[in-house]
């Protein structure tokens, strides 16, 4: 695959701010024009990646973000993938950029949350929709899933709620470095262990919490890059949007049930093992070739399965990985030097896109306390639920 | 007056002495689906518009479990002040190679439950309004040989 040039990045700082989210959009994507040096009018296309729970102008973020900026002729694209909806509005810039639709696109998201637990959107009964059933009938909230899977990793390979806590540990000494950390706060193992259960055996403190931020790119082709005396930048050399491959077997948000191994596949198939193989394969690397990771930490055990989705470590691994040091930046292969959403907490269709911006400002040197040595391949991986594998590899 | 006891939603589950949870079930091949028309499909079963209905196997093993320990939000319809803390399984069920999620009965604790438990469904009471007791499935330990 042919690569894309990023040319600049921009963050407005996650938190619990409380305005409208395209506040906080319009005020990444002009940072990362300016970090780009590209003026607004060369922009040929504006990828957003949607918000669901802020009425029409987050269905339609890709006008929302360009009318707050102001309405220059660009093409616009707006995308929903849950979770991955900011891979995807990248996807969509490198394959418009390939097509020669536009030499240059601002990809951006941003979103504003509300208090507690991510409940179904609407208030309508709706016993078709596997979103609603989940809560009205079990009362299954995002953690009781990310809480299943670390119980699982608990009988299948020993790992103690203590592993799990090392993890936030581990995260939250990389996020006091990160001027736009939610969190940018150092905790240690006790603070987590006495922080309530939310669903056992994690805790608040190893919980992703809902936030508000916004994250924007502006990527090119290399050709404009060469164009703007650009001659070294951090380049997109993979990206996945894949879906999974029957069956399931893992129960994934929001589903009440797994799907049935009985005919075909085997009884730990998840698709989160391919994610990441779609983007090797594409950026001609593999797991030995990183240089660090930002990972999808929903939850502090959940940081463990993609070590090993990944392929960092062998299957029920991780917590060695873990405890060696070796995914602290300064090891090995650093995992969320980012603080990750740990340090930050979600907001979804900013997410996938302030993954790539860490991963640039870690290619680039620019990462200050958080930096990791010589970083030169980066990559980043999430999931939305219902689906939406995403993962994209950085080169420099 | 008795209040009558109504399904929480209808055609997941079937009620009376022998519940099971409905179920579909490819017609070409043993691939089974929970609830009946929702999730993925299976690819091999392009060809089909229809699943065949079955009712599942009411016994299985705990693949996982956990508790919800802080108060689901709407639709989910909170039913104690003080909230009690929800436990909730996910069980794979005997015959058919699914792992289903739900609540387990009343009085079970996390310090109760291991992974590889033996566990059945019964029918139990979700939330109550002035006319009905809306009902759902729910698991409890299958007692072993011996035991009553």
């Amino acid at each position: 695959m042919d690569e894309i040039a990023i040319l600049g990045v921009g963050m407005h700082p996650w938190g619990k701010w409380g305005r409208n989210f395209v506040e906080y959009g319009a005020k990444a994507a002009r940072d990362a024009l300016a970090d780009a040096d590209v003026p607004w009018e060369d922009i040929g296309l504006v990828s957003g990646a949607n918000t669901v729970r802020n009425g029409y102008p987050g269905w339609v973020s890709g006008s929302t973000f360009a009318n707050a900026l102001g309405f220059q002729g660009a093409q616009l694209s707006s995308s929903y993938a849950a979770c991955a909806s900011g891979a995807t509005a990248l996807s969509i810039a490198r394959a418009q950029i390939h097509a020669g639709v536009c030499d240059v696109a601002l990809v951006v998201g941003a979103d504003t949350t509300p208090k507690g637990f991510f409940a179904p959107v609407g208030e309508d009964e709706r016993p078709d929709d596997p979103d609603w059933l989940r809560f009205r009938l079990v009362g299954v909230t995002n953690p009781v899933y990310f809480a299943l899977y670390a119980r699982r990793r608990m009988e299948l390979y020993g790992d103690t709620p203590h592993d799990f806590a090392t993890v936030k540990a581990k995260n939250s000494r990389h996020g006091v470095h990160n001027p736009n950390a939610r969190y940018p706060k150092e905790f240690g193992v006790a603070d987590v262990e006495n922080s309530p259960v939310v669903a056992d055996p994690l805790r608040l403190l190893e919980i992703c919490a809902t936030s508000d931020g916004g994250a924007a790119l502006v990527v090119s082709s290399m050709d404009y890059a060469k164009s703007r005396g650009i001659k070294d930048p951090v380049r997109v050399a993979g990206i996945s949007t894949v879906g999974p491959t029957y069956p399931n077997a893992v129960v994934d948000m929001p589903y009440l049930a797994s799907d049935s191994w009985n005919a075909a596949g085997d009884a730990e198939h998840t698709f989160k093992r391919d994610i990441a193989q779609v983007a090797y394969d594409e950026a001609g690397v593999g797991a030995d070739d990183l240089d660090l990771a930002e990972v999808y930490d929903l939850s502090s055990a959940y940081e463990l399965d993609w070590y090993e989705y990944l392929g960092l470590c062998a299957e029920g691994e991780a917590t060695k990985i873990l405890h060696a040091g070796d995914t602290t930046v300064g090891g090995r292969i650093p995992v969320n030097p980012s603080g990750g959403l740990g340090a930050f907490g979600e907001a979804i269709p900013a997410q996938a896109i302030a993954q790539v911006c860490e991963l640039t400002w870690q290619l680039r040197g620019q990462a200050g306390g958080r930096q990791v040595d010589d970083a030169k391949v980066g990559l980043s991986i999430n999931y939305g639920m219902f689906g939406h594998g995403s993962s994209v590899i950085c080169k420099k | 007056m008795a209040k009558t006891q109504v399904p929480a939603v209808e055609g997941l589950f079937t009620m009376g002495d022998d519940p099971r949870l409905i179920g579909g079930k490819g017609q070409s091949n043993d691939s089974y689906f929970f609830p009946k028309n929702m999730g993925g499909n299976d690819p091999a079963l392009i060809g089909e518009t229809e699943r065949e209905e079955v009712l599942l196997s009411n016994t299985g093993t705990i693949w996982s479990f956990t508790t919800s320990s802080y108060p689901p939000p709407k639709p989910y319809v909170i039913t104690t002040e003080p909230f009690v803390p929800i436990v909730i399984a996910a069980v794979e069920l005997d015959n058919e190679k699914i792992v289903v999620l739900g609540q387990m009965a009343e009085g079970i604790t996390v310090e109760d439950l291991s992974v590889g438990m033996r566990v059945r469904m019964i029918i139990d009471v979700l939330f109550e309004d002035e006319e009905h007791q809306h009902m759902v499935w729910k698991w409890e330990p299958e007692l072993s040989e011996g035991q009553n």
